[in-house]
């Protein structure tokens, strides 16, 4: 039964690209119908009505076993209704959006494909399987960005994503491989660790930080960030979907899912909060000079993940599962907002071309607003207790990072605001945006139900950190309240004062608008070695291989011949007498 | 008479022997040569059986099998290149055969 969990999108995937391709209507409802199953599991496996399977053994040496098996416990119950009930609804969603697409059927497979690999993920009861899993997610995170591959900037946004994974998953693997090593087991077992102590404290260290690549890697941390934002080339209900509620989220979850291993190394985990934290400012800081409205939010999820790796750091996981739960509702909340403002506006994002939305939109208006209030972190929306949450974390390890996570939250109040003003309020600033209106009713009520979750999740707060850590880390809220209302009213009043009635952005930071230059550094370090090395690879193809191993054997070989030719008569009957006067001279010397 | 001795049949095969070298030596058509290299094989067979007649053990015959063996082979394999020699250069003439000469 629980199995279905897993296998019923992954058949949904399967048939829909080998058998029901052609027909659009039965594509969509078996898509949907996968996920929606998976979410009923999910919720049965959550009120514990239905019983976790048996696991089965997949691989066994002596001494070593790999299980596929489902970890059930509140941790990852948490996650599955979060990826599932997100993916329920964004499904729903697409139906919409997705409509008048020729490759709807293709869409909604490599959607199947990831809902697949995210819950896989997410039930892991090892290392391998759970690298496994994570692996499928970059693949079908690659297939939905370059889900339009006839757009170049597409299908290269899809090659760098899943190059910059690669390169986090090779550290991940050999953080995998580290820990196989000194305990002779991959299985997410804190009873596995007394090998460990005796262990010197920095091999413990590089372990932790190489493990700590892969969600550099998938959750888009400083410095492999420069693939998410490129990645909201894919349609907005991927960008929804995978690049702000689920997949990026794994990372963080991974992080948590393995904290009886990172907190052995109390330095490593220092370096996972001052990269969180320097994420969530520096992601933040671009925000504000975007004008994409799905940069804006693409750099805002950035920001918000390196709270999230932020608080895990500061050894405050529950913090950070619960900030994970709230922003997967509210972004993507705004991002299926920005889809049906984008869809309205016939796919312009430009926001400086939309403007007096506000009218012509309602429902996506008031959802929108309900969003960038639980993103700001206004009092009694969602986003507020979990950002209080991670504030306190921060504040009790270390009080650096706090001041830190409150500039990001005045900052996140103030670029939100900016978009919210321009995209809603004013005149209309182009033909489009004068003619929008709103988009229908399967669009919509996704909207509705994501903007209830983004109102209310926050209230689960006083039972969320009992229901993960019965014993552990206890959420506190009072004491860091005066400083971050105060971040966030400059901030939104910073942002209101700048940006009412303006027709084009009046500030101007080229730093920030060029997002600090990150991606023409790369060009000018990384890329222009590599291709320096293919080119040194290329000189030494043509050059020492092909001409001097194989042209230059063949070279030899001919002058040799020629130069061996000098010694011929060109009669035959002339080298028999010679030959056999030699072999009688040789049997003379010989016998005699 | 007196009765055949090893002597006799090593000389019987020397005489053989030379007269394939000299037939190899100085005919001009390539498949007399031919014939006269098979010649030299045969007078080499035919020491083998001999010793093995004289020494009365079978070793040289088993010998001599491998020769006609590998003997039947090279002359297929030789006379295949004589007719495709022909074919290309209409010729079977040793002199004619320069080519490898600079």
């Amino acid at each position: 039964m629980a199995w279905l969990l897993l296998l019923a999108p992954l058949l949904s995937a399967v048939a829909i690209t080998c058998f029901t391709r052609p027909f659009k209507k039965l594509s969509l409802g078996i898509s949907v119908g996968a996920v929606a199953l998976s979410f009923l599991i999910a919720l049965g496996l959550f009120a514990d009505f239905i019983p976790a399977p048996t696991p089965f053994t997949w691989i066994e040496l002596a001494g070593f076993k790999i299980e596929i098996g489902f970890l059930i416990d509140p941790l990852s119950k948490l996650m599955l209704l979060i990826v599932t009930g997100v993916g329920l609804l964004i499904h729903v969603f697409s139906l919409g959006y997705m409509h008048d697409d020729p490759g709807v059927s293709r869409f909604f497979a490599k959607l199947s494909l990831f809902i697949f690999s995210m819950i896989g993920i997410v039930v892991a009861t090892n290392f391998l399987m759970m690298f496994i899993f994570w692996e499928l997610v970059g693949v079908s995170s690659y297939l939905l960005i370059g889900f339009w591959y006839e757009k170049t900037t597409a299908s290269d946004a899809a090659r760098k994503a899943f190059l910059s994974n690669r390169v986090g998953d090779f550290g991940f693997m050999l953080g995998i491989i580290l820990f196989w090593s000194l305990t002779g087991t991959v299985a997410f077992d804190s009873g596995v660790l007394v090998p460990l102590h005796g262990v010197v404290g920095y091999t413990l260290t590089v372990m932790v930080l190489l493990l700590f690549c892969g969600c550099v890697g998938k959750s888009a941390m400083i410095p492999l960030h420069v693939w998410l934002p490129d990645a909201m080339e894919g349609p907005t209900p991927v960008s929804a979907l995978i690049h702000a509620a689920t997949m990026v989220a794994a990372g963080v979850y991974m992080l948590s899912r393995i904290f009886f291993v990172l907190e052995l190394s109390p330095s490593a985990l220092d370096v996972i909060a001052w990269v969180g934290g320097i994420t969530a400012l520096f992601a933040a800081l671009i925000a504000t000079q975007q004008d994409d409205i799905k940069r804006v939010l693409a750099y805002s999820t950035l920001s918000q993940l390196g709270y999230m790796v932020m608080a895990v750091g500061c050894g405050g996981w529950p913090a950070a599962m619960f900030h994970l739960a709230t922003h997967a509702f509210f972004k993507a909340l705004l991002f299926l907002g920005a889809g049906s403002i984008i869809h309205a506006m016939h796919h312009e994002q430009d926001m400086w071309k939309m403007g007096g939305l506000r009218k012509k939109m309602p429902v996506t208006f008031w959802t929108f607003a309900i969003g960038t209030c639980a993103l700001s972190g206004i009092p009694f929306f969602s986003g507020f207790f979990s950002k209080e949450a991670i504030l306190a974390v921060a504040l009790n390890s270390h009080p650096a990072l706090f001041w830190i996570a409150a500039a990001t939250a005045g900052l996140t109040a103030f670029y939100m605001l900016r978009l919210f003003i321009t995209v809603f309020f004013g005149p209309a600033k182009s033909e489009a945006a004068g003619h929008a209106h709103e988009s229908p009713a399967v669009m919509t009520v996704p909207l509705v139900i994501l903007s209830a979750f983004a109102l209310f999740a926050g209230y689960s707060a006083f039972g969320l950190s009992h229901f993960l850590a019965p014993d552990g880390a206890e959420l506190h809220f009072a004491m860091i309240l005066p400083v971050s209302l105060i971040v966030v009213a400059s901030g939104l009043v910073l942002g209101f004062s700048l940006y009412r009635n303006q027709t084009k952005d009046p500030v101007l930071i080229p730093l920030f608008k060029h997002k600090f230059f990150i991606d023409e550094l790369y060009d000018h370090t990384i890329l222009a070695f590599q291709n320096f090395l293919g080119r040194l690879a290329a000189w030494c193809d043509q050059w020492v291989i092909g001409f001097g191993l194989v042209r230059g054997s063949a070279f030899g070989a001919s002058v040799g011949g020629e130069f061996l030719r000098l010694f011929q008569a060109g009669n035959i009957r002339g080298y028999a007498f010679l030959f056999s006067l030699g072999v009688a001279l040789l049997l003379y010397l010989i016998f005699s | 008479m007196e009765p055949l001795t090893l002597n006799h049949y090593l000389g019987a095969a020397g005489l053989l022997f030379t007269l394939g070298l000299t037939g190899v030596i100085i005919r001009r058509d390539l498949i007399t040569i031919y014939m006269c290299l098979e010649m030299m094989l045969n007078a080499a067979n035919l020491t083998l059986v001999a010793f093995s007649r004289f020494n009365g053990n079978l070793d040289g015959q088993i010998l001599v099998f491998f020769t006609i063996t590998v003997a039947a082979a090279e002359v297929a394999v030789g006379l295949a290149l004589i007719v495709a020699l022909y074919r290309i250069r209409q010729t079977t003439k040793a002199e004619d055969l320069t080519a490898l000469k600079f």
